[in-house]
């Protein structure tokens, strides 16, 4: 029997990410089907072998779920019930920042090649009439490290998935503080079937759907730090890539 | 005073000079038809405008036009949108209670199996930088040619 493949947008803490290894074991279970989970701990990485058709089922950011639908035929299955992606700017505690409006010309920004999050930190720059020109961005691998920038001194700004954001340890997480949070309410990750696995996909649907009344299950979207999953209609994809389109310059 | 629309209608509206700031890090979203009637609004949008969200869906977009925009703005969002093409602009909105609040605003088509469904409107905080000089360059377009 074919092994298909899951991946995860890679911009998830060690501790969400063991929530989708035993995903993973609830998918082949439930779906009587072998699937290897294949982790990437840079988004390059990923978009490559994405582009090699070597992915067969990914959770991803709402800004590469548009590529994966328009350029590689992927089909959004479902999406996590009462989350979106949101982000976070933050400043040292001792920052001389209170608000955007207080940024100035030259503000060196420490952030990750987490698309998303990078499209909305950069929008929340905008009414202090910055952007990529008149910024210094420095892209880093993690999180963690977009913290350290600030705890060093590196960077003045820093941008957060506020998940991951509220993922941090406390030390480092109590060493800073939010200058701004998006609220944008309408975006979010996407459990997408790309199409090596269409035949899967009204199985896999009902039994995503189902998860949340089942024991198993439930324990499953415990680990996931999830509640639930909600089917994604082929409209509310078409509408969110829209929403992409409107935010990208 | 009296404000009449692109489609001949008019409606009275009060107009208070007072702006309410746009909330940091939030985005207004909404959706119309190929007419400009509202589809879909988020909570932002019935907090900014002050309209309920009843009093939002099935009513043109328009109610939104503050009486200091010119009208070639809009006709330029049209032509843009129309054509299938993104547009970006500085827009002065009228709330229900007649006070205003600037938003940067992008508006795309929605193309579903190549036919046009509708438009896709999101607007964001704008810089106090550019809400200054757009109010002083519409209100030279409105000098040079009253709507």
């Amino acid at each position: 029997m074919q092994t298909y493949t899951l991946s995860v947008s890679p911009d998830f803490s060690p501790e969400h990410l063991s929530g989708w290894f035993i995903f993973n074991t609830w998918l082949q279970k439930s779906l009587a089907t072998p699937f290897h989970l294949e982790l990437y701990d840079e988004f390059e990485l990923q978009r490559r072998d994405i582009q090699l058709d070597k992915i067969d089922l990914i959770y991803a950011n709402p800004y590469d779920a548009a590529m994966l639908v328009r350029e590689k035929g992927f089909q959004a299955v479902a999406r996590p019930a009462n989350t979106s992606d949101e982000a976070v700017i933050a400043v040292l505690n001792s920052s001389a920042y209170l608000s955007v409006d207080d940024l100035k010309e030259g503000a060196r920004v420490a952030t990750t090649h987490d698309p998303d999050v990078h499209m909305m930190g950069m929008i929340m720059l905008e009414p202090a009439d910055l952007d990529r020109s008149n910024v210094i961005v420095t892209p880093v691998h993690s999180y963690v490290i977009v913290a350290k920038h600030l705890l060093k001194g590196q960077a003045d700004i820093g941008f957060f998935l506020k998940d991951a954001f509220h993922d941090l340890s406390g030390l480092i997480r109590d060493q800073m503080r939010v200058l701004v949070e998006s609220q944008i309410d309408v975006i979010h990750h996407t459990l997408l079937a790309g199409p090596n696995v269409q035949h899967l996909i009204p199985q896999l649907l009902d039994n995503l759907l189902q998860m949340q009344d089942d024991v198993k299950g439930k324990a499953v979207l415990d680990s996931m730090q999830m509640t639930g999953w909600l089917k994604m209609e082929q409209e509310d994809t078409e509408f969110m890539i829209d929403l992409i389109d409107t935010l990208i310059d | 005073m009296l404000i009449t629309y692109h489609d001949g209608s008019s409606r009275e509206i009060t107009i208070i000079d007072q702006e309410v700031p746009y909330p940091d890090g939030k985005l207004i979203v909404s959706r119309t038809d190929t007419a400009g009637v509202i589809t879909h609004a988020n909570q932002a949008f019935i907090e900014m405008s002050g309209y309920s969200l009843d009093e939002l869906i099935g009513i043109n977009h328009n109610i939104l036009r503050h009486p200091d925009m010119p009208a070639a703005a809009f006709n330029d969002l049209w032509v843009t949108i129309q054509s299938g093409k993104k547009w970006h602009g500085y827009v002065k909105n009228l709330r229900k209670d007649g006070a205003f609040y600037w938003v940067k605003a992008t508006v795309i088509p929605n193309i579903r199996n190549g036919e046009l469904m509708g438009y896709t409107s999101v607007r964001r905080k704008p810089s106090r930088s550019k809400v200054d000089a757009c109010t002083a360059l519409y209100a030279q377009m409105k000098m040079d040619v009253p709507n």
